[in-house]
């Protein structure tokens, strides 16, 4: 069965990008525009693995990261975490609020699609 | 010193106290009757006596005046 | 009673109290103290109820009513302000290393020998009465239970043959057994604090019991008790408050009490200097009141009890507590309530005499020893030790000729009155000490010298005379004056009348001790020593004054371990020095540097042994030093407290640095990621269909020119800031420049369908006089014309949108408002907007921006001598706006 993925990011432009990137993957794309959206579609779409914004409005996706792995039924999804900072600190934060990876913009977008890949296989 | 609502809660515990065991309001109790069998001036001396211990027991435990 | 079973009670509890003092002291040098606890500290601050609490408050009482009070009530008082002043006292005596109320005014004043002799000269005087009092009470008592009359305990018979002089030798062993074992340079005495706690609770249990005797016991309750008394002429008069209740008496007594609870020696040893932590403050602050309330309960109901049992005037009513129970056929409660009075005046004499022999041995009789060659080389121990023992047994055979002499004339109570006064004169200089940098030396000198003399003349000498001990001579002299000087008669001083002899004699010696005090003060500067002092009493509680050093000079570190080593012993003050030099990362004591802090170190040490003023002295004889100026001690402080700055600065800055950088990083990296990932997405889809391309392209194309637009706004700022940028002034027109900015917004306003509306007065006066009106950067002003104008287009609503751009002058200058019908902003958020990189609105529609427009803005406007300011209110739009000055003659210079 596709995998479904979900791309949450306050950047319209960005979220153009990547919800190009992941369709042209072969993934189930849905987008979320801030934290309260995106944590509403994640509950709503049970994707296999969320692209996630670090600086977004409403909450943020640390605060969206915790209260996923706080959630006993949204077991096993993966959570990949992008932002614009890059310090030892938010990395260590985003690892420690339970997420899978973190990568820093900009990406290259051969790298992001083969860390998805690697995530859902 | 500082002057956080601490200490001014503190300052103004000791006026009233002050005030209450002098001469303005201390007159209100020169009366020559009774409370509760006791003679009222003593008696209402050691009642504002208490309160004025428990407030400063409230004050304190409280964590009035901070450093 | 017998006396033997009397005498084998009293003895068989003071042994237990003994034992008690030795299993604590020996649990502290297990260390494992049982005085580190909040309540033992209330309880041992109980020691201010003594002899005089069981019998002179209950003869009081019985006497006069309510008028035992304000003896407790003044403490209570106090101690609500004891958070903020008692434990600024215990900072201060636990930072400088203070033992007693003579060193902590001795060294708050320069260190000065002088003030400390001073002050233990008060002290010991003041100190008699009070002990004469207690032996007075503990024989008077003893008289009653062994069946002799109270009333003329020991008088008529040879002084050898007076069992009070006893009594006394008997205090004075056992206060030296509690005291005097062994010489602590913190001068604690944790088995003596121990054993004053558990006699706290003693006399307490012990007094209530005969309370709740008399009232339950004799009578049917407390409220049969007092109508029975109303019933009694003689007695109800004792408990209506009499027809001109004497306020100014009663206030008096207020503010004695207030002051004798910390100032009395022995309560400024169980209060300060045995404290083990500061934060006991808080539960003793209402538990020591709590406790004086419940000793008190029953003193009224004793009093009356007693009057109605014996009738008035019959018995002595100060001992209405033991011949009550005696008399009612109880006498085991009447032993019990012996052996708590005297545990009550034990525990006094015991404290007092310990705190006072600790000051006359430092500050009396140590400056003179050491002024003589031959004792300032030898070790001392010893010597202290034993003249600390002497000065006990000095002290209570003083207060025995005291008892002897003037005890016969005053109640108990006036007794004790009498060195309440003597002590209240440390009030000023203390005080005024602890929170006043202006006191000097010579002030506190002189108050303390002048109260003490009035306090002598106005309170010593009368109790003497009205004793008749010195003839009848002197007696005329309360009625007379000396050598018939009527104005200096001793209880009506200048003719002050109407007051009775102790408002009169505090009114006299406070008025002459604080106003002398203050005016010396002023009159002349504090010195070098003296400034350096006060800051560090006064500011005790910065955290920059922990480390502040008043010293200049040179010393050998092996000079200073030697003598503090005569002092506290060899072994103890290596292992001191040690301790110092393990904390500063050194590994042995000769790695230390002879420096003002190591100085500072060995002084301190010491002051704690013998006191700060001859600490001073010792160390003074051991270093080469140079005097300092109060210049020097200014410059020390400017020094911390600019460096202190100067960090604090270069931290915020960084701090700032770290955030800009943070904001600009991540502003720049948004659109580098969107630009990255579509370039990289059309170069690897080769067959990408054109209007998707068109789409990217196009996506591509704006997030450069907001990547340029950022990157330059980002420059802009920061050239405006570091003071680099470039300005190209010329004569503005303002209409003009107006009407420009809003044709080029036009467009934005178009889109947005939203109108805007210009307001302009018909003519700006172009020029002033000759000049222009105004000079500044047409394109700089242009440019906050321009962010003002699509801030507001981006937030004014899709249908509807208004946006006004209004000009008004007047004599002082222009003002431009930029007013928009948006949703507004939230007063939280009126400041953060002018933030850089904060964008205001609703953070979930944020419009594309840099969030740099409006602090750039700000900046151009404060440059032209401007403000730019928001007024608004969610939900009725906002207005932007900012201010010009009209160009004064001389600005064209000035401006760059």
């Amino acid at each position: 069965m596709t995998k479904k993925v979900l791309i949450a990011d306050d950047e319209p432009n960005i979220l153009i990008s990547l919800e190009f990137l992941m369709k042209r993957e072969g993934w189930l794309v849905s987008v979320a525009r801030d934290g309260i959206e995106a944590l509403a579609a994640i509950h709503r779409e049970r994707p296999d693995l969320v692209l996630l914004d670090v600086m977004m409005p409403g909450k943020s996706g640390f605060e969206v990261c915790a209260a996923l792995r706080a959630d006993e039924s949204l077991a096993g999804i993966k959570v990949l975490m992008l932002t614009a900072k890059g310090r030892d600190t938010d990395v260590a934060q985003g690892l420690g609020v339970g997420a899978d990876g973190y990568m820093t913009k900009p990406f290259s977008t051969k790298e992001l699609a083969a860390r998805v890949r690697e995530m859902l296989a | 010193m500082r002057r956080g609502p601490g200490y001014q809660r503190l300052l103004a515990l000791f006026f009233v106290g002050g005030l209450l065991f002098n001469f303005p309001l201390m007159r209100i109790f020169e009366q020559d009757t009774s409370l509760f069998g006791l003679p009222l001036l003593p008696t209402a001396l050691f009642i504002v006596w208490a309160l004025l211990i428990v407030a400063l027991a409230l004050l304190m435990e409280r964590g009035a005046g901070e450093d | 009673m017998s006396p033997a079973l009397i005498i084998g009670a009293a003895l068989a509890y003071l042994l237990a109290l003994f034992g008690v003092a030795a299993w604590a002291d020996r649990r502290a040098a297990a260390g494992r103290s049982v005085i580190g606890n909040a309540w033992v500290y209330a309880l041992s601050m109980g020691v201010y109820c003594t002899a005089w609490t069981y019998f002179g408050s209950v003869g009081r009482a019985a006497a006069t009513g309510v008028w035992f009070l304000p003896i407790y009530l003044g403490p209570t008082l106090a101690m609500v302000l004891a958070w903020p002043v008692l434990r600024k006292m215990i900072r201060i005596s636990r930072a400088y290393r203070i033992t007693s109320i003579a060193d902590f005014i001795a060294s708050r004043y320069g260190k000065s020998a002088a003030l400390a002799g001073g002050v233990t000269l008060i002290a010991l005087v003041g100190v008699v009465p009070y002990v004469a009092l207690q032996l007075k009470a503990v024989s008077s008592a003893y008289a009653l239970m062994t069946g002799g009359s109270p009333d003329a305990p020991g008088l008529p018979g040879a002084w050898w043959a007076d069992t009070t002089l006893y009594i006394a030798l008997l205090l004075a062993g056992f206060t030296i057994l509690f005291g005097t074992r062994h010489l602590d340079n913190t001068e604690r005495h944790e088995g003596m604090v121990a054993a004053i706690a558990a006699e706290s609770v003693v006399k307490l249990l012990a007094f209530i019991a005969v309370g709740v005797f008399v009232c339950w016991g004799l009578f049917n309750g407390p409220a049969d008790l007092f109508a029975r008394a109303r019933a009694v002429p003689e007695v109800a008069r004792v408990l209506q408050p009499a027809a001109r209740f004497a306020y100014d008496q009663w206030f008096a007594l207020l503010l004695l009490a207030m002051l004798s609870v910390i100032f009395l020696p022995r309560q400024f040893q169980v209060m300060v200097v045995e404290n083990v932590d500061e934060r006991h403050v808080r539960r003793a602050a209402w538990a020591f009141p709590a406790y004086l309330l419940l000793i008190n309960i029953f003193v009224l109901p004793i009093a009356v009890g007693g009057l109605l049992f014996f009738g008035t005037g019959q018995a002595n009513p100060e001992t209405f507590v033991l011949s009550l129970p005696l008399a009612a056929g109880v006498p085991w409660l009447a032993l019990v309530a012996f052996v708590g009075g005297l545990s009550a005046a034990t525990g006094m004499v015991i404290v007092e005499a310990i705190a006072v022999s600790t000051m006359v041995c430092n500050d009396l009789v140590l400056p003179l020893l050491l002024r003589r060659k031959a004792f300032a080389q030898r070790e001392l121990t010893g010597l202290l030790l034993g003249i600390r023992r002497a000065v006990i047994v000095g002290l209570l055979l003083l207060g025995y000729v005291y008892f002897r002499v003037a005890g016969e004339a005053y109640a108990l109570v006036s007794i004790g009155l009498i060195s309440f006064a003597a002590v209240a004169q440390f009030a000023p200089a203390l005080l005024g000490g602890m929170y006043w940098k202006g006191g000097t030396q010579r002030g506190a000198f002189a108050g303390l010298a002048a109260g003490a003399a009035l306090w002598a003349w106005t309170l010593m000498v009368p109790s003497i005379a009205k004793s008749g001990w010195l003839g009848d001579d002197f007696a005329t002299l309360l009625t007379h004056g000396p050598w018939g000087i009527g104005w200096l008669r001793p209880e009506q001083l200048l003719g002050l009348g109407g007051l009775d002899n102790l408002s009169h004699a505090l009114f006299w010696s406070l008025l002459a001790n604080a106003g002398l005090y203050v005016g010396l003060s002023l009159w002349k500067p504090p010195s070098a020593r003296e400034a350096s002092q006060a800051l560090l009493f006064v500011d005790v509680f910065e955290r920059a004054s922990a480390g502040r050093v008043f010293w200049r000079g040179r010393a050998r570190v092996a000079d200073l371990v030697s003598l503090v080593g005569r002092f506290l012993g060899p072994e103890r003050a290596t292992s001191l020095f040690l301790g110092y030099a393990r904390r500063l990362g050194r590994q042995g004591v000769e790695q230390l540097d002879a420096d003002a802090a190591l100085v500072h170190f060995a002084e301190t040490q010491l002051a704690g042994a013998i006191g700060s003023a001859s600490a001073r002295v010792m160390v003074a004889s051991v270093v080469e030093e140079e005097v300092l100026e109060i210049d020097d001690v200014m410059r020390i402080v400017e020094e911390a407290s600019e460096l202190r700055h100067v960090n604090e600065r270069l931290l915020s800055l960084d701090r700032l640095k770290d955030d800009i950088m943070s904001s600009v990083t991540h502003e720049l990296r948004t659109p580098l990621t969107s630009i990255r990932a579509l370039a990289e997405l059309m170069r690897d889809a080769p067959d990408m269909d054109e209007p998707q391309r068109q789409q990217f392209l196009g996506i591509v194309v704006t997030e450069t020119e907001r990547l340029s637009r950022l990157v330059n706004q980002v420059l802009d700022m920061a050239k405006i800031e570091s003071g680099h940028a470039e300005w190209h002034n010329s004569d503005i027109d303002l209409r003009a420049l107006l009407q420009q900015a809003a044709l080029s917004t036009a467009e934005l306003f178009r889109e947005r369908g939203a109108t805007l509306v210009l307001t302009l007065p018909e003519s700006v006066p172009a020029l002033r006089g000759e000049l222009p009106a105004l000079r500044a950067d047409a394109d700089r002003l242009t440019q906050v014309l321009l962010n003002l104008l699509s801030n507001a287009a981006k937030f004014v609503p899709r249908e509807g949108g208004r946006v006004e751009l209004r000009l008004t002058t007047d004599a002082l200058g222009a003002t431009i408002e930029v007013i928009d019908n948006g949703p507004g902003v939230p007063l939280e958020q009126q400041q953060l907007v002018f933030e850089k990189f904060r964008q205001g609105g609703d953070a979930a529609h944020r419009p594309q921006g840099t969030g740099l427009g409006l602090p750039i803005s700000r900046q151009i406007v404060e440059h032209f001598g401007g403000r730019l300011w928001l007024r608004s209110e969610p939900g009725a739009g906002s207005c932007f706006a900012f201010s010009l000055p009209w160009a004064g003659p001389k600005d064209e210079e000035t401006r760059p």
